[in-house]
């Protein structure tokens, strides 16, 4: 019985979401004890579709994705039900994980500089891959198959037999997206492509990932703090908070008629040429090894109310389309006598703004 | 003192396998080498030159027995005394080449990353050229100076040990000043008329003086090798004069031949071991501190059962 | 190999011998001050008890003693220049001599030695580091601890014991005298000499006698090998580009070869060059241990003589020769990293 996610900008008739995350967890192991970093996300992805996963620093946003690829680091336990065409890459087997990875989902990273083997060639990086998932390609096939990819992301061919090191970092992540893409993944992620790069360089990443939907019929999860590029390259975006989705829809509805108070902050924060005085949001984000009772955002929340600070809010469909989950949306019934009182919010003492 | 103590448990309780029993080893092993050399006098049997007791000499390369557990040598001693009070003149050696390090290395190293110039870029220069040198052939090199002067003292093998080790630690806190001294603080200091002397000794002392034990640590072990080394060609310090395990092994190598074993095998394994205790307690610190080494006591994550997708909202433990 | 920008391999190495220039001549000038350092006179303390005063004087004179300190200084470097050690004061040779008579002996221990020691080290760190904390980890790390603990004399001593007696390997000298007598010299090299000579009774003899020293020396070796291999692996197999590799879906297997087994070498090569100077050190001992006639065993043999010119001389060589010995090894490295640029 999965939650209907109504709000598919793409054509009905391309069918089945590519990737159906029901109830997703992450938690990580420490010396302290679990820390919640991913808990309990929802969300559906559908062919050739880009969505934006913004959120602070801290959010979980660069969890969950690196969660749904599987590389968490050693002590990290994930839950929940990810369907990708149909299948249940969660209860994969490791060897089953592996030949996903790569072929049909694919990961870009967010230091280019460090991701590619300083020893190995721009050729043999591309041939190892290639080869891992179709072993009976020709090596003339592997070299057609790189250099189309790398044309499309305006490498020429002279550099195929070049060094990382001979490359600049928005070349290096250009080459990181075409290994990542140059055997058609039908789903991809990308953690914050370009939060290491400068400006201009940014703006030809968020120029090659907009394409993406056109050249390759993609499904890209576009992980990143800059809701500027949300705006620019994706179709719907989800907003996360304290390990949850606070609030998801198409990127025109949610940014023009944000409905939870934390969206509101988070475009309010952004800055443009019209910038006149700085606007952030008081107070750091939550402790996830023992998160707040009720709405995990109330701390800091402007608008907070009595229930939000004893119930967590429940999951609905907003004004417009998409999901959020906020108390003062709704649902009315679900909500105690006296719980629309505002609530008295503690004072943030100064060392909580870290 | 409860956040010191958590301070020196916390390479015990924070790291996991491996790192954590080197460390217990090695800090066991050491513990039992520096209770020797502080009660030579009380728990060896004899005087590490002694030859004869209640009148009678002892026997000479006499197997091992009751009277004599490790047995003697050439020259009539005992060989655990000599393996004991050989723990005494280890720790001495080793803790006062270390001490001249400190206070000659320190003061130069601060005194060059502070003022640079010519001072600096003089000892550099030297110190470098210390460092390039084969440590060994330095060791036997100033040795080989210092007999005339000194004879095989504790003092001279010091010395020689000294020279060899000075340079790291000349480098290491020349480094921490360099980065230490671009710090806010110390501008701040010298705003208000803060003296360098007092700049030096306030400030940046203690900074620089935290890299120093860990750098002691790694050359302890290095340094008893170094003094075995150096006893074992004669170098270093006399037979007479104290007990020191590569002398010992020196004479005992000749003994192989006539299948006498014992001289040989306790003093080597004495080096072995406190040499291995040592670097155990390197080792295990080093994994503790770094971070990409260090292996952490991670609690496992329960995971509450997820509610079914009809309840999605319903409080997660 | 294509290499992008400018530049050639003989212009590489030019730059880094001029680099190593200076580094030499402060060396040569620390062996100088240091042994000039050393209270009483040198002749004396080598000759004293043989010559007479007035023969003591003039030997002084003659080894240019008695001159300012500067001329003395300048006259050492210029002939070491031209590849002069000076002389010997004891058995009045030229101190080359010494170092070509002994030098392939010493050659020999430390090449035999040190590719023990990678041939055992190498494998057993790369092993530690990839079933890192398994029960192999922690007796290969142990293993590597204990030889380095392990003095070279100890170990000689227990193998001369233990070992030599049962394999029938001899213990002393690099050679019988009956082969010493007929391999021919050509190369200096007795190992060398005796494969030119088809000898194979003195082949199998210098290779009986060259087994235990070089094991003695190579193990306590390979127990620095296998930390620095281990301890690179780990480091390595933490990189960004490994955790890429996996994201790509390549096999366990496949990404711990070629990311981080091969990257770790790269480092470790450098490392392990620079190692020569440890083997320097551990090849006097083993030479004394077993009566090994390499240069080692001269230098001891000149130092219990207090023969200071000797000293001097050999000292001078072994120290170029480790500076010379990193030259290569920075090249070495030039040639396996395709970061630096020649």
């Amino acid at each position: 019985m999965a939650i209907d996610l109504t709000d598919q900008v793409v054509d009905a008739s391309a069918g089945q979401p590519v990737i159906s995350a029901r109830d997703v967890r992450v938690w990580y192991g420490t010396t302290r004890g679990a820390i919640r970093a991913v808990d309990g996300v929802s969300f559906d992805l559908a062919p050739g579709e880009t969505l934006g996963l913004v959120g602070e620093s801290g959010c979980g946003k660069s969890t969950l994705g690196r969660g749904l690829m599987g590389l968490l680091p050693e002590g990290a336990k994930r839950d929940g039900q990810v369907l990708f065409r149909g299948r249940d890459i969660f209860s994969l087997s490791q060897k089953a994980s592996y030949q996903l990875r790569g072929s049909e989902l694919g990961m870009i990273f967010q230091e280019p500089l460090t991701r590619l083997n300083p020893l190995m060639r721009i050729s043999q990086h591309f041939e190892e891959t290639i080869k891992q998932h179709e072993p009976d390609l020709s090596k003339d096939d592997i070299r057609e198959r790189a250099l189309e990819v790398l044309r499309l992301m305006g490498i020429p061919p002279t550099r195929y037999r070049s060094y990382p090191h001979e490359f600049s970092g928005g070349m290096r992540q250009r080459l990181m997206i075409a290994l990542a893409l140059v055997l058609r993944p039908a789903f991809v992620v990308a953690d914050e492509p370009t939060t290491a790069l400068d400006v201009l360089v940014e703006a030809q990443i968020v120029q090659i990932l907009n394409d993406l939907r056109r050249n390759f019929q993609t499904s890209l999860l576009l992980i990143t703090h800059n809701v500027g590029i949300v705006a620019e390259a994706c179709d719907r975006v989800a907003v996360m908070y304290a390990g949850r989705i606070v609030e998801q829809g198409t990127v025109t509805e949610v940014f023009k008629h944000p409905q939870h108070p934390y969206t509101r902050e988070l475009l309010r924060s952004t800055i443009s040429l019209s910038t006149t005085g700085l606007n952030f949001i008081p107070g750091a984000p939550p402790d996830l090894v023992d998160p707040p009772d009720g709405c995990r955002f109330h701390p800091r929340c402007p608008e907070a109310m009595t229930v939000c600070a004893s119930k967590n809010p429940v999951d609905m469909e907003r004004p417009g389309g998409g999901r959020v989950e906020c108390w003062l949306i709704g649902p009315e019934s679900e909500i105690p006598a006296g719980g629309k009182q505002p609530l008295k919010q503690q004072e943030l003492t100064v060392a909580d703004e870290a | 003192m409860r956040r010191v103590l958590s301070a020196l448990a916390k390479p015990f309780t924070e790291t996991a396998g491996l790192a954590r029993w080197m460390l217990v080893a090695g800090v066991v092993i050491t513990a039992v080498f520096v209770i020797c050399a502080i009660f030579a006098p009380w728990l060896a049997p004899y005087g590490f030159a002694q030859s004869s007791a209640h009148g009678t000499e002892f026997p000479k390369v006499g197997h091992p027995s009751s009277a004599h557990p490790f047995g003697t040598d050439r020259l009539f001693f005992d060989v655990l005394s000599r393996v004991i009070w050989g723990a005494r003149t280890a720790l001495e050696v080793v803790i006062l080449s270390i001490l001249f390090c400190v206070v000659l290395g320190v003061p130069l190293g601060l005194l060059s990353g502070f003022y640079g110039g010519w001072l600096d870029r003089t000892l550099v220069l030297i110190m470098d050229a210390l460092y390039a040198f084969p440590s060994f052939l330095l060791a036997i090199v100033v040795s080989f100076l210092l007999i005339d002067v000194y004879g095989g003292s504790v003092i001279a093998v010091s010395l020689s040990l000294t020279v060899v080790y000075i340079p790291q630690y000349y480098r290491v806190v020349r480094n921490t000043t360099l980065s230490a001294k671009e710090a806010s603080y110390i501008e701040a200091a010298r705003a208000i008329g803060a003296r360098d002397f007092t700049i030096m000794r306030r400030y940046l002392f203690g900074n620089v003086v935290q890299s120093v034990p860990v750098l002691g640590t790694l050359n302890a072990a290095d340094a008893i090798l170094t003094l075995a080394g150096l006893g074992f060609l004669g170098l270093g310090i006399q037979s007479t004069q104290a007990a020191e395990w590569g002398h010992d092994l020196q004479r005992a190598l000749a003994d192989a031949g006539s299948g006498v074993w014992w001289t040989g095998l306790y003093p080597g394994l004495a080096i072995v071991l406190l040499v291995t205790g040592l670097t155990l307690v390197g080792e295990g610190l080093n994994e503790t501190l770094n971070p990409t080494l260090r292996r952490r006591r991670l609690l496992p994550v329960v995971m509450p059962p997820r509610a079914s997708s009809t309840t999605t909202q319903e409080e997660q433990g | 190999m294509s290499r992008a920008g400018s530049g050639s391999l003989p212009r590489y190495i030019l730059q880094r011998i001029l680099l190593v220039i200076p580094m030499i001549w402060v060396i040569l000038t620390l062996v100088f001050f240091i042994l000039r350092v050393a209270p009483g006179d040198p002749v004396s303390a080598a000759l004293g008890g043989k010559l007479n005063a007035q023969a003591l004087e003039q030997r002084r004179e003659a080894l240019g003693f008695n001159r300012p300190l500067i001329a003395q200084y300048w006259d050492y470097l210029s002939s070491v220049i031209h590849l002069d050690f000076g002389t010997t004061f004891s058995d009045n040779q030229p101190v080359l001599h010494v170092i070509r008579d002994n030098g392939g002996a010493t050659l020999t221990l430390t090449v035999a030695a040190f590719l023990i020691a990678l041939l055992v080290g190498i494998p057993l760190g790369l092993l530690a580091g990839r079933y890192r904390d398994s029960s192999p980890d922690a007796l290969i790390r142990l293993f590597g601890i204990l030889s380095y603990a392990a003095p070279v004399f100890f170990v000689g001593f227990l193998l001369q014991f233990y070992v030599a007696e049962p394999l029938g390997l001899p213990t002393s000298g690099d050679a019988s005298p009956i082969t010493i007598f007929t391999v021919p010299t050509k190369t200096h090299i007795l190992l060398v000499d005796a494969f030119l000579s088809g000898n194979t009774d003195a082949i199998e003899d210098v290779t009986k006698h060259l087994v235990l020293p070089a094991v003695t020396l190579g193990l306590v070796i390979c127990g620095v090998f296998i930390r620095l291999v281990r301890v690179n692996l780990l480091q390595t197999m933490q990189a960004d580009y490994v955790e890429a590799a996996e994201a790509r879906g390549l096999k366990q297997r496949n990404v711990t070869w070629r990311h981080a087994f091969r990257n770790a070498m790269v480092p470790v090569i450098t490392v392990i060059g620079l190692q020569f100077a440890l083997l320097l050190g551990g090849a006097i001992l083993t030479e004394q241990t077993f009566n090994w006639p390499g240069i080692g065993q001269k230098l001891v043999f000149y130092i219990n003589n207090r023969d200071y010119g000797a000293v001097q001389g050999i000292v001078t060589f072994f120290a170029i020769a480790v500076v010379l010995i990193s030259l290569l090894v920075d090249i070495v490295n030039a040639l396996i990293d395709p970061r630096v640029r020649y």
